[in-house]
């Protein structure tokens, strides 16, 4: 069963919004039945042609899918085109107080369809990177031929929520959940992001606040570091963070192995480049 | 609270009288079988009883019973086996809607050089036999096919299978993890050489599986470092689940029968019911010989995981044909093998129904579960475009 907070829960059982508008300003529709979800999103704006008055959906999807869907309607009303492009399908997710990882894919599926209805209102081109077999004015290439998806997309989507597996990418937008022949081609992805990412890091180094700063730690810390280290029989614990100096503390096969000041360099440099390059890490007895 | 179970395909109850024959031997019976003393051997006497139940539930010997730990450990303990006793012979055959304990370890020997050949099945879940008589030949070691799906329910002809494999010299394992219990069987008169169960599909604990092996038939123990089960399989009797699954495979011998009758009315029902109150639904394999408690029905224009959380809702357990993770996108392999319209693949819903099914509770699905299709339809553009057209 999955780990659905209550808000998802309250969201799927009492779905606002559900429904359509007649005569709405803009209509974004993405998915199919063979994908497994589609949304439709209807937005009604005011006179002046600005703001969203009213939100309304229909989606065929799971329970995360029609919760998400939810949430986007609730967040976008009263909201100007401009504000509610700026969503992002973490926004969604936290919106919800967060989605299992794997179901990321349906906040990233409320993201698309505000994108389509808007693009379409304004008479652009359709973003070019829908898992929308409805339209085909795609851009780019195909990645994954299975959901329809282009590198376009994908590389949004990888750049905007640091991605940095293959598997995280299935999550956040199913490319590669079902036969699979994509993922070398999203693994080339990743790599050419995050060089990218690097790059833009070097240039002009993002300024973080302090908190941000720690969350980001923790982050890699979690998702990147530890599992390889479990993947050896070792394990590390983060003791504190002072500004850019972090405290580690080696444990299991780690703790007192020849090599744990070795992995204190790799946990810093991790850190340098996914996060902030005046990182330095300590390692301390805890 | 008080759950309607409909998941029993899934795992079961472990039954009282069975939880009962299994108690004392934590705190007060935990000898060892193989110790010399009087203490183990009483341990070693009800091991002994466990085993002749299991072989009287599918007509064999006792000493063609090897416990296992569970229903996976027995394919792959077969499987391997059978590739090891027969080094030379290079093949493997096996169907696209088996259990990933076998799909999954066969697809794994293909990266070892043997060629693995999965046979497909029809629109209503059943195999063909002369894809089987084409494909078989002098290289074929094991041939690896369920004697029911987990899915569907659809049971396959073991016997014209196995005596199509038997001609070829090859070796014939069924995973019947599904079937033990609701089929009955017969080792003594049948060509299956090798069989598996599992413990928790028959109301004993999860932990606990078995492997009949026809007596004759080369083994090659899965796991060595002990001489228990007769070198078959090293490791410590689970002495407890052992004694649970005896006493778990004797009633279900008792049961054969309501399973048969009683249960399969109760599925029935609720296939009559459900499809004469929900329009545009399917039931996958509806055409072929089923299970007796196992009902797959298919909605379209609807998504499976939200139907399942709309009857959790209202506290009845079952589950869906697809799995709605992106590990797995696609609707089961089960059913895009049956290739079940993509329209409801994506909307199936799996009942198995056990003894303890009641009538009450079969009536609370048919009242609770035609809203919940409904509801689904209303938020779903296509259910939507369905609904306005059927007015
Ligand atoms: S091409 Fe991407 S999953 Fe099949």
């Amino acid at each position: 069963m999955w780990d659905y907070t209550d808000k998802v829960k309250e969201h799927f059982l009492n779905p606002r919004n559900v429904g359509d508008i007649q005569d709405a300003d803009a209509i974004g529709e993405v998915g199919s039945l063979a994908c497994g979800d589609a949304l439709k999103l209807f937005l009604k704006l005011d006179d002046k042609k600005e703001r969203i008055v009213d939100a309304k959906f229909q989606t065929f999807g799971c329970g995360s899918a029609i919760a998400s869907s939810s949430a986007l309607t609730e967040m976008i009303k009263g909201k100007t085109l401009d504000e509610a492009l700026g969503i992002t399908n973490q926004e969604i997710a936290d919106f919800l107080g967060g989605l299992p990882e794997e179901k990321m894919h349906c906040s990233v599926m409320g993201q698309e369809a505000l994108e389509v209805a808007i693009a379409k209102y304004r008479g652009h081109a359709v973003p070019s990177h829908s898992h929308d077999h409805l339209h085909d004015e795609q851009e780019g290439e195909i990645v994954c031929k299975c959901f329809g998806l282009t590198d376009g997309f994908l590389r949004k989507v990888i750049a905007q929520n640091r991605l940095h597996t293959a598997e995280q990418v299935t999550h956040f937008t199913k490319a590669g959940g079902a036969c699979g022949g994509c993922i070398p081609k999203i693994k080339e992805l990743i790599a050419e992001v995050l060089g990218e990412q690097v790059e833009e890091a070097r240039k002009k180094p993002e300024k973080l606040t302090n908190l941000r700063k720690m969350q980001l730690i923790q982050d890699v810390l979690e998702k990147e570091i530890r599992p390889q280290l479990w993947a050896d029989g070792g394990d590390l614990e983060l003791v504190d963070i002072d500004g850019p100096k972090v405290q580690i503390a080696f444990r299991k096969a780690c703790a007192g192995c020849v090599s744990s000041g070795y992995t204190a360099k790799f946990v810093e440099q991790k850190l340098r480049d996914l996060v902030s390059s005046d990182i330095t890490v300590e390692e301390v007895e805890g | 609270m008080n759950e309607i179970y409909l998941d029993n395909n899934a795992t079961t109850k472990v039954d009282e009288a069975v939880f009962e024959e299994m108690r004392p031997y934590f705190c007060e019976l935990y000898g060892n079988p193989s110790s010399m003393h009087f203490f183990g051997g009483q341990v070693q006497k009800k091991v002994d009883e466990a085993r002749s139940r299991v072989a009287a539930l599918l007509g064999a010997a006792p000493e063609e019973i090897i416990f296992t730990a569970c229903g996976t450990e027995s394919d792959n303990a077969a499987i391997r086996s059978a590739i090891e006793a027969f080094p030379e012979k290079r093949h493997i055959i096996t169907t696209r809607v088996e259990h990933p304990a076998v799909l999954t370890l066969c697809r794994n020997l293909t990266k070892k050089g043997y060629r693995v050949t999965e046979l497909g099945v029809d629109g209503e879940g059943r195999l063909d036999l002369e894809e089987l008589k084409r494909v078989i030949d002098d290289d074929t070691a094991i041939v690896s096919v369920m004697y029911a799906n987990n899915e569907t329910g659809v049971v396959f002809p073991i016997e014209e299978i196995g005596a199509i494999v038997k001609e070829r010299g090859a070796l014939f394992h069924t995973d019947a993890v599904q079937a033990v219990g609701k089929i009955p069987l017969d080792m003594a008169a049948s060509t299956v050489d090798m069989l598996s169960l599992s413990g928790h599909k028959l109301h004993a604990p999860k932990g606990i599986g078995a492997l009949y092996l026809r007596r004759g038939v080369p083994f090659r123990p899965f796991l060595v470092g002990g001489h228990q089960e007769k070198n078959r399989r090293a490791g410590t009797e689970a002495t407890s689940s052992i004694i649970a699954l005896g006493k778990a495979c004797e009633l279900a011998a008792q049961y054969m029968e309501e399973e048969n009758t009683r249960v399969k009315a109760l599925r029935d029902r609720l296939e009559r019911e459900l499809m004469a109150l929900i329009p545009n639904a399917r039931i996958n394999g509806g055409s072929a010989p089923r299970l007796p408690n196992t009902l797959s029905i298919a909605f379209e224009f609807v998504e499976g995981e939200l139907i399942l959380l709309y009857l959790s809702e209202k506290v009845i357990c079952a589950s869906s044909g697809s799995a709605c993770t992106s590990g797995s996108l696609e609707p089961s392999h089960v059913l895009r093998a049956m290739g079940v319209p993509f329209t409801c693949a994506h909307g199936s819903i799996r009942f198995s129904l056990s003894r303890f099914t009641t009538d009450e509770e079969i009536d609370t699905v048919i009242r609770e579960l035609p809203p919940i299709i409904r509801r689904g339809r209303e938020m779903s553009p296509f259910g939507r475009e369905f609904l306005a057209s059927a007015g």
